[in-house]
């Protein structure tokens, strides 16, 4: 069984070497002329005002965490899922099994309306 | 093929079994990076005709050579490190965005036996492994130490992982039916059905009694790899290009290539998840690879189309449409099937 993943492995390792190969080559092939100017980070041609390390928008943050939310959501729901059609042809765990997910998937829902309701979802 | 095995054993030895995979890798990657390079290609002439003009048209016959001419280009092109940026980590983020593309394609299965890794949890590998593409954007756009690139970074990633979640769900949806998380079982519950019995087998794919799911999985597809009309991440006209303003040469072509190498991931899952892959469509033709390469070929024009109609989406519209539209859509359509399967009327028996 575990064999089956070596080849994911090297798969992996594979893109990274195909990420790391390109920049590589233009590294040896491409000319090299640094000047101060070129090397400014573009601001349309102005100087830069100030750092780009700046504050940002709370709001990004508030949609981390609430993806945080639902990512794992969906993460528990990821093996209910698969054995579902196993659950409706059991005619004893018919309706708990569903059910039961219904509960689970009610008590995020009510937490994503309040958070829709306090304007989290909002961007102005 | 027995010699080849034969033969292998005796040049490489006991490294036989690494080197024959290295060498299925290649024949996976390879043919994947020239469908990168001649995406580029389809997407100028497609866009150029849509829009009355010819494309490109001079490199070589119908200009056929042009990705070429534009790799070589941006090879012999000076890789700019700004002076104010984070060096190491402006260097690994290309990287860090194509290595994931890459790594998707392990378990993507071409027929039910051409697969390079049969995992039984491969689409849940595909969710993990795709998940890991936002490093790439917000490393690069933290790193530049520029404001379009920050701005464009934290759009980018507020985008993508809201687009993610309607993509969970659909997939949740999608492993209800199937009963699997085995890539091949999911094209092969496809291959059933009361339809597939009269020998209609596209009107026994999930994209029927799926739709608003197949829908809704395909428009996040374009969403979570920045294309157009969700395109804010780079939107030229505001941010300049955003992440990637500050790369140039070979950087900037790994992030094309990263970006490129995902849309076609998501048209082949698309085609696998809804399409039936490599099932013909009507029962008196033989299944085959050709069928999967030309849904992947028919849903890449969507890509295409899509950018050449529609206007760029505001981004408060487009946060609007991935989290009060697509999450309630799919999570409603989730307790619709959960029901259905458990009436009489299931059809996924």
């Amino acid at each position: 069984m575990l064999e089956n993943y070596f080849p994911i492995l090297m798969f992996i390792l594979v893109g990274l070497a195909i990420g790391v190969l390109p920049v590589l080559m233009g590294w040896l092939l491409a000319p090299s002329r640094p000047d101060s100017e070129k090397l400014s980070p573009y601001e349309c041609g102005f100087e830069a005002f100030e750092d780009a390390r700046m504050k940002f928008d709370v709001r990004y943050y508030l949609i981390a965490i609430i993806f945080i939310l639902f990512d794992l959501e969906i993460a528990f729901l990821f093996p209910w899922a698969t054995v579902f059609k196993d659950i409706v042809a059991s005619e004893p765990m018919r309706f708990f099994g569903f059910i039961e997910v219904a509960i689970f998937l009610t008590i995020i829902l009510v937490g994503d309306a309040y958070a829709w309701a306090k304007g989290a979802l909002d961007w102005e | 093929m027995d010699t080849l095995m034969q033969f292998g054993t005796g040049v490489f030895g006991t490294a036989w079994p690494a080197v024959w995979t290295l060498i299925k890798i290649v024949l996976i990657v390879a043919p994947l990076m020239l469908g990168v390079a001649y995406l580029t290609y389809a997407e100028r002439k497609v866009i150029g005709y849509m829009q009355v003009r010819i494309g490109p048209n001079r490199v070589g016959p119908l200009g056929l050579l042009q990705p070429i001419a534009d790799g070589v280009k941006l090879l012999l092109k000076e890789i700019v490190v700004p002076s104010g940026a984070n060096r190491f980590l402006f260097v690994i983020a290309p990287m860090l965005s194509l290595a994931p593309a890459l790594a998707a394609w392990a378990v993507v299965p071409f027929t039910d036996t051409l697969v390079l890794a049969d995992i039984d949890a491969s689409l849940l590998y595909i969710l993990a492994i795709g998940s890991m593409g936002v490093y790439g954007v917000v490393l690069a756009g933290w790193a530049s130490n520029s404001k379009y690139a920050f701005l464009g970074a934290m759009r980018a990633a507020a985008q993508i992982v809201s687009y993610e979640i309607a993509m969970g769900f659909a997939l949740v949806v999608v492993l209800m039916v199937s009963g699997s998380l085995n890539l091949v079982d999911i094209v092969q519950s496809q291959q059933k059905g009361t339809f597939a019995d009269m020998g209609l087998n596209f009107l026994s794919w999930n994209w029927l009694p799926l739709l608003p799911l197949f829908v809704v999985y395909f428009i996040s597809g374009v969403a979570e790899t920045n294309r157009a009309p969700f395109d804010v991440a780079e939107g030229e006209s505001e941010i300049v290009a955003g992440f990637h303003v500050d790369y140039s040469g070979m950087a900037f072509a790994v992030f094309f290539l990263a970006e490129y190498a995902e849309m076609i991931l998501i048209a082949t899952l698309t085609s696998l998840l809804f399409l039936g892959g490599w099932s013909s469509p009507v029962a008196f033709l033989p299944d085959g690879i050709v069928w999967l390469l030309a849904k992947i070929c028919f849903m890449l024009l969507f890509f295409l189309w899509f950018r050449a109609t529609f206007p760029r989406y505001r981004y408060d519209h487009i946060m609007r449409l991935g989290w009060k539209v697509f999450i309630p859509l799919t999570v409603v359509w989730l307790f619709v099937v959960g029901i259905w399967m458990m009436s009489p009327l299931n059809i996924w028996k």
